[in-house]
């Protein structure tokens, strides 16, 4: 298959050529004499006809002259200089003896710009794809009329998709300058098809006005298709933007949820008013660094895997934290709720110093294994960063593992007992105090696995939970205590609203208006968010 | 027949309160200017300028405590918000002083450098009037007061209470932080206020202008403190101890809950916002990290480790906590916030009653009938109730 679209591309490149003049395959000695002439015009067209062109001999040329080996004898010759001996221009042939009165060529930018499109055009037929599409890519910006010859068939054969739309942008971006009407309407509807907010720009012009209030294109035929392009163009990027800002509202929502779905236990089932749920997100982070630090001591060959050894030790390291906390201060203060409150920022504030010690206070640096670094590129141009969707997907397999706990485990279904009527549980033989220190262990443990996420995005200090203790109460509240589902949907909608408002108002505006319309939902909805479930009578 | 004002005044404080309060304000009026001003430096009894700041800064803060008690302690309402009014009383009071600055700042205009850093060409609407100090005064207790007045109205309106109501006012103290962060607000974003240079054309930084502000501090803690006193003995003050014990059984008898915690409220958000304006020109600048939730919170400890429902309590907590304060970050800077931390559990856990409860205790005395206020503690998480 390749062998025949090569021969059928030889066929048709020669058909070209012939057009051009030269009826050889190799530089004809006419064009060699150009390639060092005075003008740079001139010059340029004998390149842009070399890499046209393309054989072997002319891409030696091209080399040769890009790096000023090309060089003129004193009797007119052109030869190629190499660190061996001199080879004639024309034939690649070593010549002998070595012309010592030899003058390498100067090349200026022009040439030097003129040189790398003549190289790409003769690359566009490499079979390396990524060669190819390097080439495409550089001709879709610098391609002129001259490579045209090399341009529109290499469109025509090109098998691969992604370099054939690029491909047909640079040949619509030449014929756009074409002299031709009928030409540039078909490059102007062929440029709608990009969504490139340069190619806007270029289009956009050919409907500006000259100082005379002339149209700057003549024919108005190209004006109403340029103008549908850019119409097209603008509503791609439109919808590009609202994709990505979708996306980053769906990450920054799942970063919230993360954060928040510890807290949906310890808050929104036992009742536990945690400030120091922040610093078991920190637990977390923290967990993840020293795991990073060991692999790197001592297992240096498995070091991209490190995060999913992190996964399991943070949530241990947290949930431990989390039941001392349990055990020394929290259930002495169950049902005084403002003094859990204090004590539990007392608490908050004792780990923050005793990361501060161990750790330093500076901000210490988690990297992100290779595997998470990168993305995907989707639709229109939009990057979507590996680490952000492994987030998403971690966050949905953290609420799962959740759900899957408090509904289908019998510690859940304790857990839920106990909350719901104490005394009737411990009748029937639940070790309440037990179940609750278990239940603020598990909940402190997610805290920890939304710290090892966070590590991944975010930076990993002493005071990074400070930041997410006001959101992720929000989150909770938002979403109706005790509710899986109302903390999933309080967070994807806290996330999407941010997002949103930082593109329409900035990032610290977005953030008060958030925690502005947060209080104002919660006047307009406090029963249906305070109303613990059963009939229930305050004093 | 009605007592007259003057007189139930006099009589909501016990005799040794009244001493207390005069020994204090010799002190504060006639020693220590004294000590400052007449004895010479190095001299054992003399007080330094450092001194007389920091004492001058705790006294705004037990205003604050104090705020804060008739709220918590007696109304039951616990706001992790209050920063923002003694940091917004400070900003109205910091524009004055702004404005006093004049053509003495580092560019030699009359507007203040932040603006001309900004490239702002005049002042914004709302800085019209600042450079007028009786107008600062109306700013210092409308702007908060109004701010708590119509955030109060809302959550109280609502049933807001308890931890919901806190959490809130976390929130409005961190988005109010955020929005003076910004330096298009028009409040100087990060570095906020400083470089203040007089007050009603007085130089700010002599010692005559620091006793005089560090008396003023002093005479306004007087006034709270008989203020709250008369507030809580009377009859206003027996409803809001009833509301924070059974808001319901208050509400079912005919009294509306809301218009007494909304009065209660404002008053100690505008009670704070007058210590803020004492603050700033004795500390000499304000900045939006006093309202961070952090700062707010620990007003809390404060009350809770002097004693809540007490009212001298909170003084007493301000001046522990941040006698502590001003030691640990000068000698021991990493030790501080594990001292306060442990600070928060341990006066929760131990000491609910705080510094007086203990001493009540000790002395054998029954604690005052206002301080039933916590509910029995029984070991059941909240959800129990169901």
């Amino acid at each position: 298959m390749s062998l025949s679209l090569h021969h059928l591309l030889r066929v048709f490149l020669l058909a070209v050529c012939c057009t051009l003049g030269s009826a050889h395959a190799a530089p004809s000695t006419e064009t060699l004499a150009r390639l060092a002439d005075d003008d740079s015009d001139t010059r340029i067209a004998a390149i842009a006809e070399l890499g046209a062109e393309g054989s072997a001999q002319s891409v030696a040329l091209l080399d040769a002259l890009a790096d000023e080996a090309l060089a003129l004898t004193g009797d007119g010759h052109l030869v190629i200089l190499t660190d061996t001996g001199a080879l004639d221009a024309a034939s690649g042939e070593a010549i002998e003896p070595y012309p010592d009165d030899a003058d390498p060529l100067m090349i200026n930018n022009r040439v030097r710009n003129a040189l790398q499109s003549a190289k790409a055009a003769t690359n566009i037929r490499a079979s390396d794809r990524s060669t190819r599409l390097a080439a495409a890519q550089l001709l879709r910006d610098s391609a002129s009329e001259l490579l045209m010859p090399i341009l529109e068939p290499a469109l025509a054969t090109e098998q691969d998709k992604e370099i054939r739309s690029i491909l047909a942008l640079a040949v619509a971006r030449v014929n756009l300058a074409s002299a031709e009407p009928a030409k540039r309407i078909l490059a102007a509807q062929r440029l709608g098809d990009s969504s490139d907010a340069s190619v806007k720009a270029m289009l956009a012009t050919l409907l500006d006005k000259d100082a005379k209030g002339q149209f700057i294109e003549p024919d108005a035929e190209v004006r109403a298709a340029a103008k549908a392009s850019v119409q097209a163009i603008e509503r791609r990027l439109a919808m590009a933007d609202l994709a990505s800002t979708a996306f980053t509202g769906l990450s920054l929502g799942s970063i919230l949820l993360l954060a928040a779905l510890g807290l949906a236990i310890t808050y929104g089932v036992m009742g536990v008013i945690n400030m120091a749920h922040g610093e078991l997100l920190m637990v977390g982070a923290y967990a993840t660094y020293v795991v990073q630090g060991l692999f790197r001591s001592y297992l240096p060959d498995y070091v991209d895997s490190y995060v999913l050894a992190a996964v399991p030790v943070a949530f241990l390291a947290a949930a431990a934290v989390g039941m001392l906390m349990e055990r020394t201060v929290i259930r002495w203060l169950y049902g005084r709720p403002l003094e859990t409150l204090l004590a539990t920022w007392g608490l908050s504030l004792v780990l923050i110093q005793t990361a501060r010690v161990i750790f330093g206070p500076q901000n210490v640096e988690v990297a992100n294994p290779a595997w998470m670094s990168g993305g995907v590129s989707t639709y229109a141009d939009i990057v979507l960063p590996w680490n952000r969707l492994v987030i998403i997907g971690f966050a949905i397999f953290v609420l799962l593992l959740v759900w899957l706990m408090m509904q289908k485990t019998r510690l859940g279904m304790f857990v839920r007992a106990v909350t719901q009527n104490r005394a009737m549980a411990g009748c029937v033989g639940v070790p309440t105090a037990r179940i609750d220190t278990l239940a603020f262990g598990i909940g402190a443990g997610i805290a920890g696995l939304g710290g090892c996420a966070l590590s991944q995005v975010a930076n990993v200090g002493p005071a990074m939970g400070q930041g997410y203790i006001v959101d992720s109460f929000m989150v909770v509240v938002l979403g109706g205590v005790g509710q899986l589902a109302g903390a999933v949907t309080a967070a994807m909608g806290l996330g999407l609203m941010t997002k949103i408002l930082e593109g329409w108002a900035g990032a610290v505006v977005a953030k008060i208006l958030v925690l502005v319309f947060i209080i104002i939902f919660i006047q307009k909805r406090p029963q249906g968010l305070f109303a613990l479930k059963g009939r229930f009578v305050e004093d | 027949m009605r007592t007259p004002l003057s007189v139930r005044l006099f009589q909501s404080l016990p005799r040794t309160g009244w001493l207390a309060l005069a020994i204090f304000a010799a002190i504060a009026w006639i020693a220590i200017p004294a000590a400052h001003l007449l004895l010479p430096e190095g001299h054992a009894l003399y007080v330094s300028a450092y001194t007389v700041t920091l004492m001058g800064k705790i006294l705004c803060y037990a205003v604050v405590a104090v705020a804060m008690d008739l709220i918590w302690g007696y109304a039951g309402i616990l706001s992790l918000g209050h920063g923002v009014f003694f940091a917004l009383g400070g900003y109205a009071f910091g524009m004055y002083l702004m404005r006093g600055i004049g053509t003495d700042g580092s560019y030699g205009v009359a507007l203040p450098d932040f603006m001309v850093f900004l490239d702002w060409k005049e002042l914004p609407w709302f800085w019209v009037g600042s450079d007028s100090f009786l107008w600062a005064l109306i700013m210092v207790v409308a702007v908060p007061g109004l701010l708590a007045f119509v955030f109060g109205w809302f959550a109280f309106r609502s049933r807001i209470k308890g931890v919901y109501f806190s959490i809130i006012t976390q929130a409005l103290t961190y988005a109010t932080m955020l929005l003076f962060f910004r330096n298009e607000t028009g409040f100087g974003g990060n570095n906020g206020f400083t470089d203040f240079k007089r007050i009603l054309g007085y130089d700010i930084t002599s010692p005559q202008m620091r006793l005089v502000l560090f008396g003023l501090s002093a005479a306004l803690l007087i006034a709270v403190l008989i203020l709250g006193r008369y507030l809580v003995t009377s009859k206003f003050g027996r409803v809001l101890a009833a509301i924070r014990d059974a808001e319901s059984r208050v509400r079912f008898i005919g009294y509306q809950p809301t218009q007494y915690k909304l009065a209660i409220w404002t008053l100690s958000a505008v009670l704070c916002a007058l210590a803020g304006a004492l603050y700033v020109p004795q500390v000499g600048i304000i900045n939006p990290s006093e309202m961070s939730p952090a700062n707010s919170i620990e007003i809390a400890v404060w009350v809770a480790v002097g004693g809540r429902g007490t009212l001298i309590g909170g003084v007493i907590g301000a001046f522990i906590v941040n006698l502590a304060k001003s030691f640990f970050t000068v000698s021991f800077p990493d030790y501080w916030l594990f001292f306060l931390g442990f600070l928060f559990i341990g006066v929760t856990l131990f000491l609910p009653d705080g510094v007086v409860g203990l001493w009540r205790k000790l002395r054998g005395r029954r604690p005052a009938a206002t301080e039933t206020a916590t509910p029995t503690p029984a070991a059941t998480p909240q959800g129990a109730k169901a």
